[in-house]
């Protein structure tokens, strides 16, 4: 056994120190500039942490890869959802002519979205791929229009965090910090391969978030609320996929 | 090693959340895969041909493949630059010149087949198979295992596209993915099989405390 040289002992100990100092300020920082996702606690909660800080400090404003026309897939797949509840029932026969977006919470002027409002925005398409966490994927055009543009309409107060998305179907919500709100690729999608977007694809209103993987691109929403923590929203861990034991952040 | 096997186990049940794979960018239930393993899958949306849904495990699955993927990145980080800084590569592992020709390889495998005991230089040091693999290991499967796990990053490949794309496209990368991960399974495999024949403890107690006592060392 060799001795401990003093210079070993005292690099050790500084190395030691500074990496104490580091752990006790990190949290601090994290929250300071978001890079602590909601769900944080638990076993898992130090690599989701290191997973949600890193890839924020690194894709803020990266846009997520798009496709020419001709990597459109022929066989789009859409996983089959829950039976569709009494209220999109209702609106299907209607022809979704009366489908609302709601929008509240931490915003200048709440307000309500008919499926033709949306469409008076500026409306965009972006060939763009679903990529599920199951592993499958596929590439569509989705025609819609950024949800900066709706944000921007009612005004989003300095202080918002997330913007907490519901679908109409029961227990369905998500949410999405404001780097991924105000992301000009994140879209209010209406239509999908040059057509209306079918009610497999999330038809009407579904919100694509091309840089996060499918089960964030909730399908028939109907509201957004912003606000600045999430901690009264469900059980506080941010959308319904974490508690049903998926993870907040689909980045990855 | 714990990290390792809980991502080769977590790695696991998410395939068999569907277990079909492709080439290229994309690929799906409705596209024929390259190839596809024969277990039922986690997901009734995949066509099988088996009557049977496996329960579902991919949520904490992924959150325990990416936690230890953090553990055994920085941990590997560690041991590859105290490697550099303490010359261990440069010293064990790059075989020496002499030994630097097939003649060497096959008289260490013809050794391994006549289940001749560990030499002398092989109780101190590392013969040139291993060497070789652990060098593969180290420098190759282990870098690749990482690089087509981040190219399954749709936010990561949104910063740097080429991680994917030099790979092929999405799908492509998540069967290197699996492939190379099979191949550390060999690796590792093959390498407990071997430190159990060398006798477990002989070998595995030097590994961790760094020194090694044997007869031999009395000179």
């Amino acid at each position: 056994m060799s001795k401990i040289s003093r210079r070993r002992l005292i690099t050790t100990g500084l190395a030691a120190t500074a990496g104490i100092v580091g752990v006790a300020a990190a949290p601090g920082l994290g929250r300071r500039y978001g890079l602590i996702p909601p769900d944080s606690g638990g076993f898992y909660g130090l690599g989701e942490t290191l997973t949600y800080g890193a890839q924020r400090l690194l894709t803020r404003h990266s846009l997520a890869r798009e496709f020419p026309r001709s990597l459109i897939s022929k066989t789009p797949f859409a996983n089959p959802v829950a039976p569709p509840s009494e209220a999109f029932k209702r609106h299907q026969d209607t022809g979704f002519s009366d489908w609302r977006l709601s929008v509240d919470g931490m915003v200048a002027h709440p307000g309500s979205f008919s499926l033709a409002d949306l469409k008076s925005l500026p409306v965009h398409s972006q060939i763009t791929e679903v990529a599920c966490e199951e592993g499958w994927s596929y590439i569509a055009e989705w025609i819609g229009t950024p949800l900066v543009n709706v944000l921007d309409a009612v005004g989003v107060l300095p202080q918002a965090r997330y913007a907490v998305y519901y679908s109409i179907q029961p227990d369905w919500w998500e949410s999405i910090d404001m780097a991924d709100a105000l992301h000009p690729q994140t879209f209010l999608t209406l239509g999908m391969n040059d057509g209306d977007l079918p009610v497999s694809f999330g038809g009407p209103l579904r919100l694509r978030v091309p840089r996060q993987l499918g089960y964030k691109s909730l399908k028939y929403i109907t509201r957004i609320t912003v606000t600045d923590s999430l901690k009264n929203f469900g059980k506080g861990l941010g959308s319904a996929s974490p508690e049903g034991g998926y993870s907040w952040y689909a980045g990855i | 090693m714990i990290s390792f096997l809980a991502l080769v186990i977590t790695g696991g049940e998410i395939v068999i959340s569907h277990p079909r794979f492709y080439w290229g960018e994309t690929g799906n239930s409705g596209t024929p895969p390259l190839f596809k393993i024969p277990i039922p899958a986690s997901r009734d949306s995949v066509p099988t041909g088996y009557n049977y849904v496996m329960p579902d495990q991919n949520g904490w699955s992924r959150y325990l493949h990416f936690e230890a993927a953090w553990v055994l990145v920085l941990t590997g980080l560690v041991y590859v630059i105290a490697g550099l800084l303490n010359a261990h590569f440069r010293k064990s592992l790059i075989p020496p010149p002499a030994e630097r020709r097939w003649s060497a390889f096959r008289s260490v495998f013809a050794r391994y087949l006549r289940r001749a005991p560990a030499n002398e230089a092989e109780n101190l040091s590392y013969n040139v198979v291993q060497r070789v693999s652990y060098l593969a290991v180290i420098f190759v499967l282990f870098p690749l295992v990482i690089w087509t796990g981040l190219a399954l990053s749709p936010s990561f490949d949104s910063a740097v596209p080429a991680a994917v794309n030099l790979l092929g496209g999405r799908q492509s990368a998540r069967t290197l993915h699996f492939l190379v991960s099979g191949l550390l399974v060999v690796f590792f495999f093959v390498h407990i099989t071997m430190i159990v024949l060398a006798g477990f403890w002989k070998r595995t107690k030097p590994m961790i405390t760094g020194s090694v006592k044997y007869p031999s060392e009395r000179i």
